[in-house]
């Protein structure tokens, strides 16, 4: 079969590589029909995520049709469904998934060991995401092996076509959990920093829930034309004091919520002389981070107000205004998505009409095109948004 | 000749003009390192060795001046800076052509080259005078991508059935002191 493979920085290829058997009786083998490239992805493109290996399948936002089932998969499973997959992998039966916590499974990180060296305790296992994450082949390819797939998938109802759904395995409950992790009050002002793909659909399920207004911060006039069109008021870094633009707009208070949908690798300007220190250190490997979005909105939230972070953060951080976020009394929620947390209800209104996630779609192309589509979209050449990849 | 050169930076667009700024930017910060670390060498290739510390204040100046105009919005004012800069150069280095100097013609040089990045200067920042910073062009319209069945301000609350779960509501004691007078939309139990 084909797939995307990591090569090193900035070397994605499509190659052909042996297709996905059974390896466990709770498998399945899903025929891909659409996959994207997710923003998260050009962290592994420009290496900043450490545990890659060469030759590893990329790609964690997939969807397709079940061509095969494990004996112990088949009571949730059948030739034939269609499904998304979400890109956490999920056991549904230890303490973290009974509670809700998927993102945190303890019984998918096929590397847990090493995910406990790095981080203290494992993480869920990933599709295409680092051997820190379990290293599993991902979902940029013709066929996937899903693990534990009896309870690693979202099955999809006639009707709805892969555009309307398939980010129901990533962006849009990402979008979505960061929103809930603010509990929206109907008198809330919720800044976004960033209004890519997970950016619009924070602003969109912010709006939703019913905050009184939504600011999206980007530099790109496209992605702030898209944010203006889901509600948002824009602020664009390159022309305004963020600071000041947000003050304004709240009375001199602040934003209520703000939501980091930036991470790791946040713009490098002149005209914000920490990101120019970051770059300088994560070259010397001093910090592997750029967490400018992060100082700027423990700066500017409204005391008792909360920090929200959907980010990818791979490692360390510096020069974090911690007394701003204790004095304040800001409370901070962050972490993977906990995807089957959100999808039944996001279907459903996926379903009634409510939001249609396929707006933000702006490149269709064949998988074989991926490799300069990575480039296309890290490079926000073309109008570049979100890119769809038809295998 | 000065009214053909103000034809010209008139037709210099806003974008040239800030590329040429950002290249004088960065060979402000160039030469301004050159003198402040290299300034004993370059006092004495020019015959001035009185005037070391001068040229490395010169040089502290020059890199300031670059830093602004590459991490300023709209360099205008910083460019002026390097013409006033330019003029104070120019006046040293007439003042080593007054007097005795064993390396006159390296002067010469030197008042010829700065005299050249002068008039850049003063075609940059006249281009740049009355021209506001340019913002991106919006190439690329998403205007009409909504994903919304309706206006966005209509869908306001629309998923205010939303029930937050526990773990992920504020606690009372920390919510912000804007809570509502009125449930404007729908709020989960607590």
């Amino acid at each position: 079969m084909k797939a995307l493979r990591w090569h090193g920085k900035g070397d994605i290829r499509c190659e052909t590589v042996p297709d996905p058997e059974i390896e466990h009786p709770r498998d399945a083998i899903i025929k891909v029909t659409s996959c994207a490239i997710c923003g998260s992805d050009l962290h592994l493109y420009n290496h900043f995520m450490p545990g890659m290996k060469k030759g590893d399948i990329v790609g964690h936002e997939f969807m397709g049709e079940v061509v095969e089932v494990g004996q112990d998969a088949k009571s949730a499973l059948k030739v034939g469904d269609r499904v998304v997959v979400p890109f956490t992998i999920i056991c549904g039966e230890c303490d973290q998934c009974k509670r809700g916590n998927f993102s945190v499974c303890e019984r998918t990180n096929r590397n847990a060991e090493l995910a406990a060296t790095a981080f203290g305790h494992t993480t869920a296992g990933l599709f295409g995401y680092t051997h820190l994450t379990g290293g599993y082949p991902g979902g940029q390819a013709e066929y996937v092996r899903v693990p534990y797939a009896d309870k690693t998938h979202i099955k999809i109802p006639d009707g709805l076509t892969d555009e309307q759904v398939l980010f129901l395995g990533d962006i849009f409950p990402t979008g979505w959990q960061a929103a809930v992790q603010c509990d929206i009050e109907p008198t809330d002002t919720v800044a976004i920093w960033g209004a890519g793909p997970v950016g619009q659909m924070a602003i969109r399920s912010a709006l939703l829930l019913g905050a009184k207004q939504v600011i999206a911060i980007d530099r790109l006039p496209e992605r702030l034309s898209m944010a203006k069109a889901g509600g948002a008021i824009t602020i664009n870094f390159e022309e305004e004091s963020v600071i000041e633009r947000l003050n304004e707009l709240t009375n001199g208070k602040g934003p209520e919520k703000c939501i980091d949908s930036v991470g790791l690798e946040s713009h490098v300007s002149m005209n914000h002389p920490d990101t120019l220190l970051d770059r300088a250190k994560q070259t010397v490997m001093l910090e592997s981070d750029r967490p400018h979005v992060l100082r700027e909105m423990m700066y500017v939230c409204r005391p008792a107000g909360v920090l929200s972070v959907p980010g990818v953060y791979g490692g360390l951080v510096d020069k974090i205004p911690f007394g701003a976020v204790m004095n304040k009394g800001l409370t901070i929620r962050t972490g993977q998505t906990h995807v089957n947390r959100w999808t039944d209800d996001l279907l459903r209104r996926i379903q009634e009409g409510q939001i249609d996630p396929s707006f933000v779609i702006t490149h269709t192309v064949g998988l074989e095109q991926g490799p300069e589509m990575y480039e296309t979209f890290r490079d926000k050449k073309d109008g570049c948004i979100k890119v769809v990849l038809k295998p | 000749m000065a009214h053909h050169r103000n034809r010209r930076s008139a037709q210099m667009s806003r974008e040239s003009a800030d590329a040429l700024a950002r290249g004088l930017g960065w060979f402000s910060i160039a030469l301004g390192a050159v003198e402040v670390f290299g300034g004993k060498g370059v006092a004495r290739w020019l015959g001035m060795e009185q005037n070391e510390k001068l040229l490395r204040a010169y040089g502290v100046r020059e890199i300031m001046t670059g830093v602004g105009i590459l991490a300023s919005r709209d360099p205008t004012p910083w460019i002026w800076g390097r013409v006033a800069g330019d003029a104070l150069d120019l006046a040293t280095l007439g003042k080593g052509l007054a007097d005795p100097n064993a390396e006159r013609d390296r002067v010469i040089m030197a008042t010829g080259a700065v005299a050249g990045v002068t008039v850049l200067d003063i075609i940059c920042a006249n281009a740049l005078t009355g021209q506001p910073p340019q913002s991106r062009q919006l190439r690329w319209d998403y205007s009409d991508r909504s994903g919304l069945p309706k206006p966005a301000m209509q869908m306001r609350g629309a998923a205010s059935d939303f029930q937050a779960p526990r773990d992920m509501r504020i606690p009372d004691a920390l919510r912000p002191y804007t809570q509502p007078q009125g449930n404007e939309f729908p709020r989960p139990s607590m």
